[in-house]
């Protein structure tokens, strides 16, 4: 990339602080962040340079529990659900509000520092944008983890991984049931998202 | 990625199990991909493909995969990238996707059972017709991989109670469930990143089916909370037992 995207004084500290084997993923996700507004990318950028790979991963995985969370608990509330809409929105985000410990958890454990919790801004007015999103937000999370469980050196973090991603899909279809949309919308094998992929979709929610 | 025509993007993520069960010219580009479009100079790509350019430059993987070969693909050259995957994989991980191949032998005869049965119509019965033909997608792609590793397990016949819609509706999600606990138990013990990126495309599936029907039999979508709860080979192979004529 041009040294123009470089010229964000966070991406630029964050480049100082970039280090070997990182800087490709920094570079990409500058890249992308070009395209999505580079302070989205931000926090998706520091969780690249963290010391191990398997805690980027975690990292990476914790920004978009955190982003689940606050979809459930703060815009849950702030769109008024009601219904079945409204008892599971509860359920799912005290749910993510677990993996977020977990994660977090697993991070400090091993060795790495958890990123924090990112500003959010979700485009949604109503309950039915809200379930629509969420149907989306549950895909995506699917995806994320089963394109980073094979790079987990740890067998233990990708138990655990997996362990996060099944709820994930039931929530994904929890929704989908409620919505009268596609339980499996990738057929008989769930897709493996690039981490492209999931910025694609999670990047333009985050607002610094 | 001049030599990746069309979707490439979509190539190196999706039909993991359909592409391995192919042929081993498309295992050998599934390894390599990564490497190829790093060095195109693509945006971001996939979080495999960044672990996978550390491990080659770094020596990373082959320090943490330690004398089990739990990684062993990363290298840039196309041979020994097919010779090592296979080593890693013609012992454990023939065992566990023969294993899967019984159990999704077994849900895809179930299923065949349920809608021949009468006993649903519709909406659930659509819905029913749509996760048996997912399984059955299961046997041919992992018959197809077991191929690739050795020699397929046989299979099995079932025999399943069908006696009403809500005896049926519970006792399959009481199958998925399990099929979900199944995968979720083996995908630590794969060897093979290959093989585990296929079992785990699988096991989301399982649970997006155990939660559906946990949802027509009146139950929680995630009866075990926030964290999906392995089973053993052995707690497995106990409980199918049963339906093993």
């Amino acid at each position: 990339m041009t040294e123009t995207d470089l010229s964000n004084p966070e991406l630029a500290e964050v480049e100082v602080h970039g280090i070997n084997r990182a800087s490709f993923l920094l570079k990409g996700a500058l890249a992308t962040g070009a395209v999505y507004g580079a302070s989205a990318v931000a926090p998706f950028v520091s969780n690249a340079l963290a010391a191990s790979s398997d805690i980027d991963i975690l990292n990476f995985a914790l920004t978009l529990e955190y982003l689940e969370t606050n979809f459930y608990q703060v815009k849950g509330k702030a769109v008024h659900l009601s219904g079945e809409a409204k008892t599971m929105a509860k359920l799912f985000g005290d749910e993510e509000a677990e993996h977020v410990a977990a994660l977090t958890g697993a991070i400090k454990k091993s060795g790495g520092k958890p990123v924090k919790m990112p500003q959010f801004a979700f485009p949604v007015t109503n309950q039915a944008g809200f379930l629509k999103l969420a149907y989306t937000l549950e895909n995506v999370g699917v995806g994320a983890y089963n394109g980073a469980g094979p790079s987990l050196t740890s067998k233990a973090l990708l138990a655990a991984a997996g362990s996060i991603v099944q709820i994930e899909a039931r929530h994904a279809a929890t929704i989908a049931v409620l919505t009268g949309s596609k339980i499996t919308p990738n057929g008989a094998f769930d897709r493996a998202l690039t981490m492209k992929q999931v910025l694609a979709a999670a990047g333009p929610l985050i607002k610094k | 990625m001049t030599d990746h025509p069309g979707s490439a993007d979509d190539g190196a993520t999706t039909g993991v199990v359909e592409r391995l069960a192919r042929d081993d010219v498309e295992r050998k580009r599934f390894l390599k991909m990564a490497g190829k479009r790093m060095g195109a100079g693509a945006a971001a790509t996939g979080l495999a493909a960044f672990i996978a350019a550390c491990g080659s430059s770094s020596s990373n993987s082959s320090k943490a995969s330690t004398a089990k070969a739990a990684a062993p693909s990363t290298t840039s050259s196309s041979s020994s990238a097919t010779s090592s995957a296979t080593a890693a994989a013609s012992s454990g991980d023939l065992a566990i996707v023969n294993y899967a191949l019984t159990l999704e032998y077994l849900e895809s005869q179930f299923y065949a059972k349920v809608i021949a049965s009468g006993l649903f119509k519709g909406a659930v019965l659509s819905t029913l017709k749509t996760f048996g033909a997912e399984e059955t997608q299961h046997v041919v792609a992992l018959k197809g991989v077991a191929m690739k590793l050795g020699t397929p397990a046989a299979k099995p016949t079932g025999k399943f109670p069908v006696t009403s819609a809500s005896q049926v509706a519970t006792l399959a999600a009481t199958v998925e469930n399990l099929g979900a606990a199944a995968y979720l138990g083996q995908a630590p013990l794969i060897q093979s990143k290959e093989v585990l990126a296929a079992a785990l495309s699988i096991h989301t599936i399982e649970a997006r089916h155990a939660a559906t029907l946990n949802l027509l039999t009146k139950k929680s979508p995630t009866p075990n909370g926030a964290f999906g709860s392995p089973a053993t080979m052995q707690q497995v192979l106990a409980a199918v037992k049963p339906f093993i004529a």
